[in-house]
Protein backbone atom coordinates (compact mmCIF):
# COMPACT_ATOMS: atom_id res chain seq x y z
CA UNK A 1 0.00 0.00 0.00
CA UNK A 2 1.64 3.56 -0.95
CA UNK A 3 0.13 6.82 0.28
CA UNK A 4 0.20 9.15 -2.74
CA UNK A 5 -0.31 13.32 -2.50
CA UNK A 6 -1.67 15.37 -5.35
CA UNK A 7 -1.12 18.94 -5.36
CA UNK A 8 -3.41 20.74 -8.10
CA UNK A 9 -2.50 24.10 -10.02
CA UNK A 10 -5.11 25.52 -7.35
CA UNK A 11 -3.15 24.43 -4.33
CA UNK A 12 -5.61 21.67 -3.76
CA UNK A 13 -4.22 18.40 -1.51
CA UNK A 14 -5.21 15.41 -1.48
CA UNK A 15 -3.84 11.85 -0.54
CA UNK A 16 -5.14 8.59 -2.29
CA UNK A 17 -4.14 5.06 -1.16
CA UNK A 18 -3.39 2.53 -3.77
CA UNK A 19 -1.65 -0.85 -4.42
CA UNK A 20 -1.89 -1.52 -7.81
CA UNK A 21 -1.98 0.51 -11.26
CA UNK A 22 -0.73 3.84 -12.21
CA UNK A 23 -0.66 7.63 -11.18
CA UNK A 24 -2.76 8.49 -14.11
CA UNK A 25 -5.92 5.73 -13.18
CA UNK A 26 -5.36 7.02 -9.32
CA UNK A 27 -5.94 10.68 -10.27
CA UNK A 28 -8.80 9.49 -12.55
CA UNK A 29 -10.40 7.58 -10.06
CA UNK A 30 -10.56 10.33 -7.32
CA UNK A 31 -11.28 13.37 -9.67
CA UNK A 32 -8.20 15.12 -9.66
CA UNK A 33 -8.59 18.35 -11.10
CA UNK A 34 -5.62 18.51 -13.84
CA UNK A 35 -5.57 15.00 -14.49
CA UNK A 36 -7.35 13.50 -17.35
CA UNK A 37 -6.16 10.10 -18.69
CA UNK A 38 -7.94 10.57 -22.28
CA UNK A 39 -5.94 7.84 -23.96
CA UNK A 40 -6.34 5.45 -21.24
CA UNK A 41 -2.28 5.17 -20.18
CA UNK A 42 -0.55 4.20 -23.22
CA UNK A 43 1.47 7.62 -23.39
CA UNK A 44 -0.70 9.38 -26.44
CA UNK A 45 -2.84 12.17 -24.56
CA UNK A 46 -0.09 13.80 -22.20
CA UNK A 47 -3.03 14.78 -20.07
CA UNK A 48 -1.79 13.10 -16.34
CA UNK A 49 1.21 15.29 -16.64
CA UNK A 50 2.96 15.62 -13.05
CA UNK A 51 5.64 17.40 -11.83
CA UNK A 52 7.58 14.72 -8.88
CA UNK A 53 8.74 15.67 -5.61
CA UNK A 54 12.80 15.67 -6.18
CA UNK A 55 13.23 13.74 -3.17
CA UNK A 56 11.04 10.77 -5.37
CA UNK A 57 12.42 11.62 -9.03
CA UNK A 58 15.19 8.84 -8.60
CA UNK A 59 12.13 6.41 -7.71
CA UNK A 60 10.04 6.74 -10.21
CA UNK A 61 12.42 7.04 -12.33
CA UNK A 62 13.67 9.23 -15.20
CA UNK A 63 11.20 9.09 -18.25
CA UNK A 64 11.55 6.54 -21.82
CA UNK A 65 12.27 8.03 -25.16
CA UNK A 66 8.87 8.38 -26.02
CA UNK A 67 7.74 9.66 -23.23
CA UNK A 68 10.29 12.41 -23.07
CA UNK A 69 9.34 13.21 -26.69
CA UNK A 70 5.69 13.56 -25.11
CA UNK A 71 7.02 15.97 -22.83
CA UNK A 72 9.56 17.70 -24.55
CA UNK A 73 5.92 19.22 -25.85
CA UNK A 74 3.70 19.26 -23.14
CA UNK A 75 3.22 22.83 -21.48
CA UNK A 76 5.02 23.70 -17.83
CA UNK A 77 7.68 20.77 -18.38
CA UNK A 78 10.36 20.96 -15.88
CA UNK A 79 13.55 18.29 -14.91
CA UNK A 80 10.92 16.47 -12.78
CA UNK A 81 8.09 16.14 -15.12
CA UNK A 82 6.42 13.03 -15.55
CA UNK A 83 3.56 11.46 -16.62
CA UNK A 84 1.65 9.50 -14.21
CA UNK A 85 0.46 7.09 -16.67
CA UNK A 86 4.07 5.78 -17.03
CA UNK A 87 4.52 5.47 -13.09
CA UNK A 88 3.48 2.47 -11.81
CA UNK A 89 2.00 2.46 -8.11
CA UNK A 90 4.90 0.88 -5.91
CA UNK A 91 5.16 0.89 -2.39
CA UNK A 92 8.53 2.17 -2.52
CA UNK A 93 6.49 5.30 -3.36
CA UNK A 94 4.80 5.63 -0.60
CA UNK A 95 4.40 8.73 0.78
CA UNK A 96 5.41 10.93 -2.73
CA UNK A 97 4.22 14.03 -3.47
CA UNK A 98 2.92 15.26 -6.97
CA UNK A 99 1.71 18.70 -8.38
CA UNK A 100 -0.57 18.43 -11.15
CA UNK A 101 1.31 20.43 -14.20
CA UNK A 102 -1.53 21.77 -15.46
CA UNK A 103 -5.35 22.67 -14.84
CA UNK B 1 -4.21 -9.84 -48.27
CA UNK B 2 -6.98 -10.30 -46.00
CA UNK B 3 -9.67 -7.71 -46.02
CA UNK B 4 -8.66 -6.03 -42.63
CA UNK B 5 -5.15 -5.03 -43.70
CA UNK B 6 -4.74 -1.25 -44.16
CA UNK B 7 -1.37 -0.56 -46.23
CA UNK B 8 0.53 2.41 -45.22
CA UNK B 9 0.50 4.24 -48.38
CA UNK B 10 3.11 7.00 -46.82
CA UNK B 11 6.49 4.84 -46.24
CA UNK B 12 8.00 5.73 -48.83
CA UNK B 13 7.90 9.20 -49.18
CA UNK B 14 7.97 9.57 -45.00
CA UNK B 15 11.30 7.61 -45.32
CA UNK B 16 12.71 9.90 -48.09
CA UNK B 17 12.24 13.16 -48.09
CA UNK B 18 9.62 13.39 -44.70
CA UNK B 19 7.00 15.27 -47.18
CA UNK B 20 4.53 14.69 -49.71
CA UNK B 21 2.88 17.15 -52.34
CA UNK B 22 -1.38 17.50 -53.10
CA UNK B 23 -2.31 19.49 -55.38
CA UNK B 24 -5.97 20.54 -53.62
CA UNK B 25 -7.49 22.40 -56.73
CA UNK B 26 -4.47 24.73 -57.50
CA UNK B 27 -4.00 25.37 -53.71
CA UNK B 28 -1.28 23.20 -52.82
CA UNK B 29 -0.70 21.42 -49.86
CA UNK B 30 2.80 20.21 -48.02
CA UNK B 31 1.95 17.21 -46.39
CA UNK B 32 4.03 16.44 -43.16
CA UNK B 33 4.61 12.68 -42.84
CA UNK B 34 6.69 11.95 -39.71
CA UNK B 35 5.11 11.90 -36.14
CA UNK B 36 8.05 14.35 -34.92
CA UNK B 37 7.75 16.79 -37.72
CA UNK B 38 3.72 16.25 -37.16
CA UNK B 39 2.89 16.91 -33.78
CA UNK B 40 5.93 19.71 -33.70
CA UNK B 41 3.26 21.64 -36.29
CA UNK B 42 0.25 20.57 -34.52
CA UNK B 43 1.64 22.82 -31.23
CA UNK B 44 2.53 25.42 -32.88
CA UNK B 45 -0.55 27.06 -33.48
CA UNK B 46 0.82 30.52 -33.63
CA UNK B 47 3.11 30.01 -36.85
CA UNK B 48 0.44 27.14 -38.26
CA UNK B 49 -3.04 28.35 -38.00
CA UNK B 50 -6.35 27.21 -38.41
CA UNK B 51 -8.32 30.39 -38.90
CA UNK B 52 -7.91 31.38 -42.31
CA UNK B 53 -9.77 34.46 -43.28
CA UNK B 54 -11.61 31.64 -45.64
CA UNK B 55 -13.67 29.53 -43.18
CA UNK B 56 -13.59 25.66 -45.08
CA UNK B 57 -9.23 26.42 -46.05
CA UNK B 58 -7.93 24.17 -43.41
CA UNK B 59 -9.97 21.20 -44.72
CA UNK B 60 -8.09 18.93 -47.35
CA UNK B 61 -9.54 19.05 -50.17
CA UNK B 62 -10.21 22.72 -49.52
CA UNK B 63 -13.91 23.60 -48.86
CA UNK B 64 -13.68 27.38 -49.62
CA UNK B 65 -16.10 27.22 -51.89
CA UNK B 66 -18.82 25.75 -50.14
CA UNK B 67 -18.21 26.25 -46.49
CA UNK B 68 -21.35 28.30 -45.79
CA UNK B 69 -20.41 28.57 -41.86
CA UNK B 70 -16.74 29.01 -39.90
CA UNK B 71 -16.83 25.60 -37.89
CA UNK B 72 -16.11 26.43 -34.17
CA UNK B 73 -13.69 25.79 -32.33
CA UNK B 74 -12.10 24.29 -35.25
CA UNK B 75 -11.48 26.86 -37.41
CA UNK B 76 -10.28 29.52 -34.81
CA UNK B 77 -7.23 30.55 -32.59
CA UNK B 78 -6.35 31.68 -29.17
CA UNK B 79 -7.61 34.14 -27.58
CA UNK B 80 -11.01 33.09 -29.69
CA UNK B 81 -10.49 29.43 -30.10
CA UNK B 82 -9.61 29.50 -25.98
CA UNK B 83 -13.02 30.56 -25.25
CA UNK B 84 -15.22 28.69 -27.32
CA UNK B 85 -13.30 25.55 -26.58
CA UNK B 86 -13.77 26.18 -22.90
CA UNK B 87 -17.84 26.79 -23.55
CA UNK B 88 -18.28 23.80 -25.64
CA UNK B 89 -15.57 20.85 -23.66
CA UNK B 90 -17.88 20.24 -20.76
CA UNK B 91 -20.97 19.29 -22.66
CA UNK B 92 -18.57 16.86 -25.08
CA UNK B 93 -16.79 15.23 -21.72
CA UNK B 94 -20.17 14.06 -20.37
CA UNK B 95 -19.31 10.54 -22.46
CA UNK B 96 -17.07 9.59 -20.09
CA UNK B 97 -19.96 9.16 -16.94
CA UNK B 98 -21.01 5.77 -16.64
CA UNK B 99 -24.60 6.99 -17.49
CA UNK B 100 -23.86 8.04 -20.67
CA UNK B 101 -22.19 4.49 -20.98
CA UNK B 102 -25.14 2.43 -20.25
CA UNK B 103 -27.50 4.43 -23.19
CA UNK B 104 -24.45 3.52 -25.36
CA UNK B 105 -24.28 0.35 -24.17
CA UNK B 106 -28.31 -0.48 -24.60
CA UNK B 107 -27.94 0.90 -28.24
CA UNK B 108 -25.30 -1.79 -29.06
CA UNK B 109 -26.58 -4.16 -27.43
CA UNK B 110 -29.71 -3.41 -29.62
CA UNK B 111 -28.24 -3.39 -32.72
CA UNK B 112 -26.55 -6.26 -32.36
CA UNK B 113 -29.35 -8.45 -31.32
CA UNK B 114 -30.73 -7.20 -34.34
CA UNK B 115 -27.65 -8.22 -37.09
CA UNK B 116 -27.04 -11.02 -35.04
CA UNK B 117 -30.69 -12.46 -36.13
CA UNK B 118 -29.89 -11.61 -40.10
CA UNK B 119 -28.47 -13.76 -42.22
CA UNK B 120 -26.14 -11.30 -43.77
CA UNK B 121 -25.74 -7.48 -43.14
CA UNK B 122 -23.84 -4.95 -44.97
CA UNK B 123 -21.67 -3.76 -42.32
CA UNK B 124 -21.27 -0.23 -43.04
CA UNK B 125 -25.19 1.10 -44.14
CA UNK B 126 -26.58 -1.83 -42.22
CA UNK B 127 -24.14 -1.52 -38.94
CA UNK B 128 -22.04 1.66 -38.55
CA UNK B 129 -23.91 4.23 -39.47
CA UNK B 130 -26.88 3.34 -37.98
CA UNK B 131 -24.77 3.02 -35.13
CA UNK B 132 -23.17 6.03 -35.58
CA UNK B 133 -26.14 8.37 -35.87
CA UNK B 134 -27.87 6.34 -32.78
CA UNK B 135 -25.12 7.05 -30.45
CA UNK B 136 -24.93 10.62 -32.01
CA UNK B 137 -28.80 11.43 -30.17
CA UNK B 138 -26.93 10.76 -27.00
CA UNK B 139 -23.85 13.15 -27.34
CA UNK B 140 -26.44 15.88 -28.66
CA UNK B 141 -29.13 14.85 -25.77
CA UNK B 142 -31.50 14.01 -28.50
CA UNK B 143 -34.84 11.61 -28.77
CA UNK B 144 -33.64 8.43 -30.36
CA UNK B 145 -35.63 8.50 -33.14
CA UNK B 146 -33.84 11.32 -34.46
CA UNK B 147 -31.40 9.29 -35.62
CA UNK B 148 -33.88 8.03 -38.57
CA UNK B 149 -33.61 11.06 -40.19
CA UNK B 150 -29.41 10.87 -40.39
CA UNK B 151 -30.11 7.34 -41.30
CA UNK B 152 -32.20 8.67 -44.23
CA UNK B 153 -29.13 10.41 -45.65
CA UNK B 154 -27.11 7.68 -46.58
CA UNK B 155 -23.48 7.48 -46.03
CA UNK B 156 -22.77 10.13 -48.96
CA UNK B 157 -24.72 13.00 -47.53
CA UNK B 158 -21.74 15.43 -47.43
CA UNK B 159 -20.42 14.63 -49.83
CA UNK B 160 -21.27 13.22 -53.79
CA UNK B 161 -19.15 10.11 -54.72
CA UNK B 162 -17.62 11.63 -58.06
CA UNK B 163 -17.48 15.07 -56.69
CA UNK B 164 -16.04 15.68 -53.33
CA UNK B 165 -17.00 19.16 -53.43
CA UNK B 166 -20.84 19.27 -54.51
CA UNK B 167 -22.48 22.06 -52.78
CA UNK B 168 -25.88 20.38 -52.66
CA UNK B 169 -24.79 17.84 -50.87
CA UNK B 170 -23.46 19.98 -48.19
CA UNK B 171 -27.14 22.10 -47.99
CA UNK B 172 -29.11 18.53 -46.70
CA UNK B 173 -26.91 18.80 -43.44
CA UNK B 174 -27.09 22.99 -43.75
CA UNK B 175 -30.71 23.10 -43.64
CA UNK B 176 -31.32 20.58 -41.04
CA UNK B 177 -29.31 22.58 -38.78
CA UNK B 178 -31.06 25.72 -39.32
CA UNK B 179 -34.12 23.91 -38.78
CA UNK B 180 -33.34 22.37 -35.34
CA UNK B 181 -32.05 25.73 -34.12
CA UNK B 182 -35.14 27.57 -35.23
CA UNK B 183 -36.77 24.51 -32.95
CA UNK B 184 -34.60 25.36 -29.94
CA UNK B 185 -34.84 28.64 -30.10
CA UNK B 186 -38.88 28.68 -30.36
CA UNK B 187 -38.62 26.02 -27.51
CA UNK B 188 -35.46 25.62 -25.84
CA UNK B 189 -35.14 21.73 -24.48
CA UNK B 190 -32.11 20.18 -22.78
CA UNK B 191 -30.58 19.57 -25.96
CA UNK B 192 -27.29 20.70 -27.62
CA UNK B 193 -28.69 23.03 -29.83
CA UNK B 194 -31.22 24.55 -26.84
CA UNK B 195 -28.15 24.75 -24.43
CA UNK B 196 -25.51 26.41 -27.19
CA UNK B 197 -28.24 28.94 -27.88
CA UNK B 198 -28.34 29.70 -24.24
CA UNK B 199 -24.33 29.71 -23.87
CA UNK B 200 -22.82 33.25 -23.09
CA UNK B 201 -19.52 34.55 -25.15
CA UNK B 202 -18.07 37.88 -24.68
CA UNK B 203 -21.49 38.45 -22.41
CA UNK B 204 -23.30 37.80 -24.91
CA UNK B 205 -25.59 35.04 -26.27
CA UNK B 206 -23.79 32.80 -28.62
CA UNK B 207 -25.80 34.00 -32.12
CA UNK B 208 -26.98 31.15 -34.41
CA UNK B 209 -24.14 31.08 -37.24
CA UNK B 210 -21.83 30.64 -34.46
CA UNK B 211 -24.27 27.50 -33.13
CA UNK B 212 -24.64 26.72 -36.60
CA UNK B 213 -20.44 26.18 -37.07
CA UNK B 214 -19.97 23.82 -33.74
CA UNK B 215 -22.84 21.99 -35.27
CA UNK B 216 -21.46 21.63 -38.51
CA UNK B 217 -18.49 20.54 -36.90
CA UNK B 218 -20.34 17.83 -34.71
CA UNK B 219 -21.87 16.51 -37.56
CA UNK B 220 -19.21 16.67 -40.13
CA UNK B 221 -16.65 15.98 -38.00
CA UNK B 222 -18.11 12.69 -36.36
CA UNK B 223 -19.10 10.86 -39.48
CA UNK B 224 -17.55 9.34 -42.03
CA UNK B 225 -14.50 9.07 -39.36
CA UNK B 226 -16.55 6.95 -37.01
CA UNK B 227 -18.29 5.00 -39.32
CA UNK B 228 -14.98 4.27 -40.91
CA UNK B 229 -13.81 3.35 -37.33
CA UNK B 230 -16.81 1.22 -36.65
CA UNK B 231 -16.51 -0.23 -40.09
CA UNK B 232 -12.86 -1.36 -40.34
CA UNK B 233 -13.04 -2.79 -36.25
CA UNK B 234 -15.59 -5.56 -37.22
CA UNK B 235 -13.43 -6.18 -40.09
CA UNK B 236 -10.30 -6.91 -38.17
CA UNK B 237 -12.15 -8.83 -35.85
CA UNK B 238 -14.07 -10.77 -38.58
CA UNK B 239 -10.69 -11.73 -40.09
CA UNK B 240 -9.10 -12.21 -36.40
CA UNK B 241 -11.08 -14.18 -34.08
CA UNK B 242 -8.67 -14.24 -31.33
CA UNK B 243 -8.80 -11.11 -31.02
CA UNK B 244 -12.16 -11.15 -30.26
CA UNK B 245 -11.18 -13.96 -27.86
CA UNK B 246 -8.63 -12.10 -26.31
CA UNK B 247 -11.10 -8.93 -25.46
CA UNK B 248 -13.47 -11.60 -24.30
CA UNK B 249 -11.05 -13.07 -22.00
CA UNK B 250 -9.24 -9.51 -21.18
CA UNK B 251 -12.15 -6.76 -20.90
CA UNK B 252 -9.50 -4.85 -18.64
CA UNK B 253 -7.36 -4.37 -21.67
CA UNK B 254 -9.98 -2.31 -23.78
CA UNK B 255 -8.68 0.57 -23.60
CA UNK B 256 -5.39 -0.26 -25.21
CA UNK B 257 -6.84 -2.36 -27.76
CA UNK B 258 -9.15 1.11 -28.74
CA UNK B 259 -6.10 3.17 -29.28
CA UNK B 260 -4.49 0.62 -30.97
CA UNK B 261 -6.80 0.28 -33.94
CA UNK B 262 -7.65 4.27 -34.06
CA UNK B 263 -4.26 4.02 -34.93
CA UNK B 264 -3.66 1.38 -37.36
CA UNK B 265 -6.89 3.07 -38.96
CA UNK B 266 -6.45 6.53 -38.93
CA UNK B 267 -9.95 7.40 -40.14
CA UNK B 268 -8.95 11.23 -41.09
CA UNK B 269 -6.22 11.02 -42.99
CA UNK B 270 -4.80 14.59 -42.58
CA UNK B 271 -5.67 18.18 -41.30
CA UNK B 272 -4.37 21.71 -42.77
CA UNK B 273 -3.05 24.33 -41.28
CA UNK B 274 -2.37 27.52 -43.24
CA UNK B 275 1.33 29.06 -42.64
CA UNK B 276 1.62 32.36 -40.57
CA UNK B 277 4.94 33.79 -41.68
CA UNK B 278 7.65 31.97 -43.56
CA UNK B 279 8.63 29.04 -41.93
CA UNK B 280 10.73 26.06 -42.31
CA UNK B 281 9.37 22.29 -41.41
CA UNK B 282 11.00 18.59 -42.23
CA UNK B 283 13.79 21.12 -44.02
CA UNK B 284 11.41 22.31 -46.10
CA UNK B 285 10.34 25.93 -46.89
CA UNK B 286 7.07 26.68 -45.90
CA UNK B 287 5.93 29.59 -47.34
CA UNK B 288 3.90 32.46 -45.76
CA UNK B 289 -0.31 31.97 -46.86
CA UNK B 290 0.59 28.93 -47.89
CA UNK B 291 -0.86 25.41 -46.47
CA UNK B 292 1.19 21.90 -44.65
CA UNK B 293 -1.13 19.34 -43.80
CA UNK B 294 -0.82 17.11 -40.45
CA UNK B 295 -0.83 13.69 -42.01
CA UNK B 296 -2.07 11.15 -39.06
CA UNK B 297 -2.25 8.56 -40.81
CA UNK B 298 1.13 8.47 -41.95
CA UNK B 299 2.32 9.59 -38.24
CA UNK B 300 0.73 6.73 -37.04
CA UNK B 301 2.84 4.51 -38.94
CA UNK B 302 6.29 6.28 -38.19
CA UNK B 303 8.73 3.49 -38.23
CA UNK B 304 11.35 5.15 -36.03
CA UNK B 305 8.81 5.41 -32.84
CA UNK B 306 6.11 2.40 -33.26
CA UNK B 307 8.20 -0.79 -33.65
CA UNK B 308 6.07 -3.33 -36.16
CA UNK B 309 3.84 0.14 -37.41
CA UNK B 310 1.96 -2.32 -39.73
CA UNK B 311 0.40 -4.48 -37.38
CA UNK B 312 -2.10 -4.42 -35.05
CA UNK B 313 -0.79 -5.03 -31.37
CA UNK B 314 -4.37 -5.15 -29.16
CA UNK B 315 -1.46 -5.28 -26.19
CA UNK B 316 0.52 -2.14 -27.00
CA UNK B 317 1.24 -0.28 -24.39
CA UNK B 318 3.59 2.96 -25.73
CA UNK B 319 1.57 4.17 -28.09
CA UNK B 320 1.88 7.77 -28.73
CA UNK B 321 -0.40 7.93 -31.98
CA UNK B 322 -2.04 10.92 -32.89
CA UNK B 323 -5.44 9.23 -34.33
CA UNK B 324 -7.19 12.04 -32.72
CA UNK B 325 -4.94 14.73 -33.54
CA UNK B 326 -2.62 17.07 -31.71
CA UNK B 327 -2.63 20.18 -29.46
CA UNK B 328 -5.15 23.02 -28.88
CA UNK B 329 -7.45 21.56 -32.05
CA UNK B 330 -7.15 18.22 -30.72
CA UNK B 331 -10.57 16.02 -31.75
CA UNK B 332 -13.48 17.46 -29.64
CA UNK B 333 -15.81 14.51 -30.36
CA UNK B 334 -13.17 12.21 -29.12
CA UNK B 335 -14.23 11.31 -25.68
CA UNK B 336 -17.52 10.13 -27.55
CA UNK B 337 -15.31 8.47 -30.16
CA UNK B 338 -13.39 6.38 -27.49
CA UNK B 339 -16.41 5.83 -25.15
CA UNK B 340 -18.36 3.84 -28.41
CA UNK B 341 -15.33 2.00 -29.36
CA UNK B 342 -14.61 0.76 -25.72
CA UNK B 343 -18.34 -0.25 -25.44
CA UNK B 344 -18.46 -1.75 -29.12
CA UNK B 345 -15.47 -4.19 -28.18
CA UNK B 346 -17.56 -5.35 -24.86
CA UNK B 347 -20.75 -6.05 -26.21
CA UNK B 348 -19.40 -7.03 -29.00
CA UNK B 349 -17.38 -9.74 -27.05
CA UNK B 350 -20.40 -10.87 -25.04
CA UNK B 351 -22.74 -11.19 -27.08
CA UNK B 352 -21.28 -12.69 -30.60
CA UNK B 353 -19.18 -15.11 -31.01
CA UNK B 354 -17.58 -14.97 -34.39
CA UNK B 355 -18.11 -12.90 -36.85
CA UNK B 356 -17.64 -14.02 -40.76
CA UNK B 357 -16.57 -11.34 -43.49
CA UNK B 358 -18.52 -12.38 -46.78
CA UNK B 359 -17.92 -9.65 -49.30
CA UNK B 360 -15.84 -6.03 -49.40
CA UNK B 361 -15.01 -3.28 -51.48
CA UNK B 362 -12.32 -0.59 -50.42
CA UNK B 363 -12.95 2.73 -49.90
CA UNK B 364 -9.42 4.09 -51.18
CA UNK B 365 -8.44 7.96 -51.10
CA UNK B 366 -7.07 9.54 -53.75
CA UNK B 367 -4.27 12.39 -52.74
CA UNK B 368 -2.18 12.71 -55.80
CA UNK B 369 0.61 10.09 -55.65
CA UNK B 370 -0.83 8.58 -52.19
CA UNK B 371 -3.98 5.91 -52.41
CA UNK B 372 -4.70 5.44 -48.87
CA UNK B 373 -7.45 2.82 -48.27
CA UNK B 374 -9.45 4.85 -45.24
CA UNK B 375 -12.25 1.80 -45.16
CA UNK B 376 -14.72 0.28 -46.93
CA UNK B 377 -17.70 1.54 -49.49
CA UNK B 378 -19.18 -1.94 -48.88
CA UNK B 379 -18.85 -4.94 -46.13
CA UNK B 380 -20.75 -8.01 -45.98
CA UNK B 381 -20.65 -9.92 -43.48
CA UNK B 382 -22.58 -12.66 -40.63
CA UNK B 383 -22.59 -11.89 -36.91
CA UNK B 384 -22.67 -15.42 -35.50
CA UNK B 385 -24.46 -14.83 -31.96
CA UNK B 386 -23.20 -16.57 -28.96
Amino acid sequence: MAKITFITKSGESTTFEADAGNIMELAVNNSVQGIEGECGGVCSCATCHVHVAPDYYEKTGTPGDIEADMLELDDNVNEYSRLGCQIDVSEELDGMVLHVANK
Amino acid sequence: MKKSEFPDAFSEARGDKGTGQYDDQGDEVTMLLRLKDVRKTAKDWQTFRSQDERPGRIVVPTEVDIAVVRQIPFELDPPKHTDYRALVEPWFKRPDSPEYRKKIERIISALIDEVTAQKTTEVVEGFSLRLQSRALTVLLNLPYEEADTWISWGTHVFRSEDNPLDGDKAQVLYQYIDAQIERASQKAGDDLFSVLLNTEVDGRKMTKEEVKGVMVLTFAGGRDTVINALTNTIAYLGDHPEALEYIRQNPDKITFAVEELVRYFSPLTHMGRVVDEDATVCEHAAKASSRVSLCWASANRDETVFDNPNEVDLERKANPHVAFGFGIHKCLGATHARQLLRTLLSVLSQKVKAIHLLEADDKIEEWDDFHRKVGFDQLTARFEKI
